[in-house]
């Protein structure tokens, strides 16, 4: 019955293993040498230069740029996209009126989910377009059309290098809070809601209930959510290449500049495919770096229940 | 918000409890509880204000003139025309641009869930030397950003004849999600039975059959659930595209909105490119609410486990 068993598994694997090698694996291990390499533009010839490429990146002020708004997205991001998620996801499952001690949500809990939720269908590509339009810099743009009902002048958000890099990062926000409440949705579910019953009955204030009972028995999932979004917050390509002025030079004046537009542009824009590879090097140090220290801090007992 | 929806005292069932310490801190949780309700109807009203606002205001600009866009921010369209969503459609490329994303996608998702469950189901049941190494080349993919890659790949996929073609791009795709679907299935196919697969084998069914006819339906939700993801995913992926597709003619939808806007000749086709906006995202609206909970349960088992 076990006849044809190694047949199987090698006729199994081979296609993808053979498309998984080619297409990811043999460019991922090439990186590494394309990185000590002065390959410039589209001819064949690369040299290797051993270190220069990172010597170079070391003394490069875009870089350094880049890298700043990376890791300050890194830690304003998860601050307010997941502080923002939990809260709503509180208020939609567990701050609802009682009847009869059970807990439940506020009336139209499933309407503001499905309505938070919804950006986060959309590509990130179409986003920043469409927000581009809300930041418009005249009175047309909504954002700019509102200010003027209240007597505020137009301010040019994207275009100035005050606002640019928080117009950006607030449409991230907005973007992805919908994401968390789903996911916070789901880990309050699995909460059994005789604890809250309990709390409720020995009358802990709704405050306590969130810091004493929701945080801690979802806290695995917040932080799966941390490291998430802190990964995340090291792309955020799309929406700078979109948004920022000058057809995604990452401007005004690299003040909305990250390190994955940063090594688009330096590649394609600039032909220089080895120091923008010895970028994308630096990229995946720093995220593993990254997760690795988001994980040391967030580790904490789990509770069990 | 209160535990009980009458005070305890009016209920025959229930005589006042003796410590009265206890019940004036209940009175203290009732009081901050009925706030809280205010407050909270107001906090995740203002939030779906939010967000729904800038998608309205979208909407409702693609029916305008441009003379009428260009003159208030908060005016309603004169007439509703449909004008600029013809344009959009077949002078802007639109219509181009959602086929070529429909076939990318479909195929994309198509051989990433097929190549997918393969590989998965063989890690999952087949123990063979080897077996644990290919499934951690696999998923340390999941942890590499593809920015690493990026430079490589583009040369690899342009010798390969893979860049500005459609099929090429759903490959790579495919290539670039096996890691995600292999990692969650194979998970999936280990909660299978054995017994199941055994019967097939002692009924004559051969591997394949096996696979095919009795492994891949029982694996049906969790083949949803990645497919989800999946779906999600390669919809709204920007950088490969970008890089990969030069050719206007074989945009997907992301990447032409995002060069229409900052292409000079639809600058001024202001309602134009607000029909574009709507267009691209009428489908996943639609989509989304046809599907809501397979959806939202597909991202949260996807970004939970």
């Amino acid at each position: 019955m076990r006849q044809g068993r190694y047949r199987f598994i090698v006729g199994a694997l081979a296609g993808p293993i053979v498309l998984y090698a080619v297409l990811v694996l043999w460019p991922y291990l090439q990186s590494f040498y394309v990185s000590l390499t002065d390959w410039s533009g589209y001819t064949s010839e690369r040299r290797l230069i051993g270190l220069a490429n990172y010597e170079r990146l070391l003394k490069d002020p875009v870089f350094w740029i880049s890298l700043r708004h990376n890791l300050l997205a890194a830690v304003v991001l998860p601050v307010f996209s997941i502080g923002l998620g939990l809260f709503f996801a509180t208020m939609l499952n567990v701050a609802g009126r009682a009847k009869k001690a059970a807990v439940q949500g506020v009336r139209g809990a499933s309407f503001y989910r499905i309505v938070y939720f919804f950006p986060h269908l959309l590509s990130i590509a179409v986003i920043g377009v469409l927000w581009s339009f809300v930041y418009d810099p005249t009175g047309n743009g909504l954002l700019n059309g509102f200010l003027g009902l209240i007597g505020i002048d137009p301010v040019n958000w994207l275009g100035s290098t005050k606002t640019a890099y928080w117009a950006i990062l607030a449409v991230i926000v907005w973007v992805s809070v919908g994401f968390y409440v789903l996911v916070f949705t789901a880990a309050i579910g699995s909460i059994p809601p005789d604890m809250y019953e309990a709390a409720m009955l020995d009358g802990a204030s709704r405050w306590r209930i969130f810091w004493r009972i929701t945080v801690p028995l979802i806290w695995d999932t917040v932080q799966v959510a941390l490291v998430y979004a802190g990964i995340n917050a090291l792309d955020m390509f799309a929406i700078v290449n979109v948004m920022s002025a000058a057809g995604g030079s990452g401007g005004p004046n690299n003040s909305t500049q990250v390190l994955g537009n940063y090594i688009y542009l330096t590649a394609f824009e600039h032909g220089r495919f080895g120091y923008a590879t010895a970028l994308g090097v630096a990229l995946f140090v720093v995220t593993i770096f990254l997760a690795v220290i988001t994980l040391r801090f967030m580790r904490r007992d789990r509770v069990v229940y | 918000m209160s535990v009980h929806s009458q005070p305890r005292a009016l209920d025959p069932n229930h005589p006042v409890p003796a410590e009265p310490a206890r019940r004036s801190g209940r009175d203290q949780a009732d009081l901050g509880g009925r706030t809280l309700n205010v407050f909270s109807h107001a906090f995740l009203l203002t939030w779906a204000v939010l967000v729904i606002l800038p998608l309205l205001w979208t909407v409702l600009n693609s029916f305008k003139s441009d003379d009428e866009i260009l003159t208030s921010a908060w005016s309603l369209p004169g007439s509703f025309s449909l004008d600029s969503f013809v344009r959009a459609w077949t002078t802007a490329n639109i219509g181009q641009y959602f086929l070529n994303t429909a076939v990318v996608v479909s195929l994309g998702v198509f051989l990433t869930l097929g190549l997918g469950s393969l590989v998965a189901y063989v890690i999952a049941r087949y123990p063979f030397p080897g077996n644990r190494v290919i499934y951690f080349l696999f998923v340390a993919g999941l942890t590499f950003p593809v920015f690493l890659a990026i430079v490589p790949l583009f040369f690899v996929a342009r010798s390969l004849q893979l860049a500005n073609s459609l099929p090429g791009l759903a490959l790579i795709y495919t290539a670039y999600y096996l890691p995600f679907a292999v990692f969650f299935l194979t998970a999936y196919f280990r909660t299978l039975p054995d017994s199941i697969a055994d019967a097939a084998f002692i009924d004559g069914c051969g591997h394949w059959r096996t696979f095919f006819w009795v492994m891949l339906p029982m694996a049906r939700p969790g083949m949803i659930s990645v497919g989800i993801f999946v779906t999600i995913g390669q919809w709204n992926q920007f950088l490969l595209p970008l890089v990969l597709q030069t050719d206007p003619d074989k945009y997907v939808i992301a990447q032409g909105l995002a060069s229409l806007a900052v292409s000079q000749e639809y600058a001024s086709d202001w309602s134009g490119l607000f029909a574009g906006l709507t267009l691209s995202m009428i489908p996943v609206l639609v989509v989304y609410i046809v599907f809501q909970r397979q959806i939202e349960s597909g991202m949260v088992a996807g970004a939970v486990k």
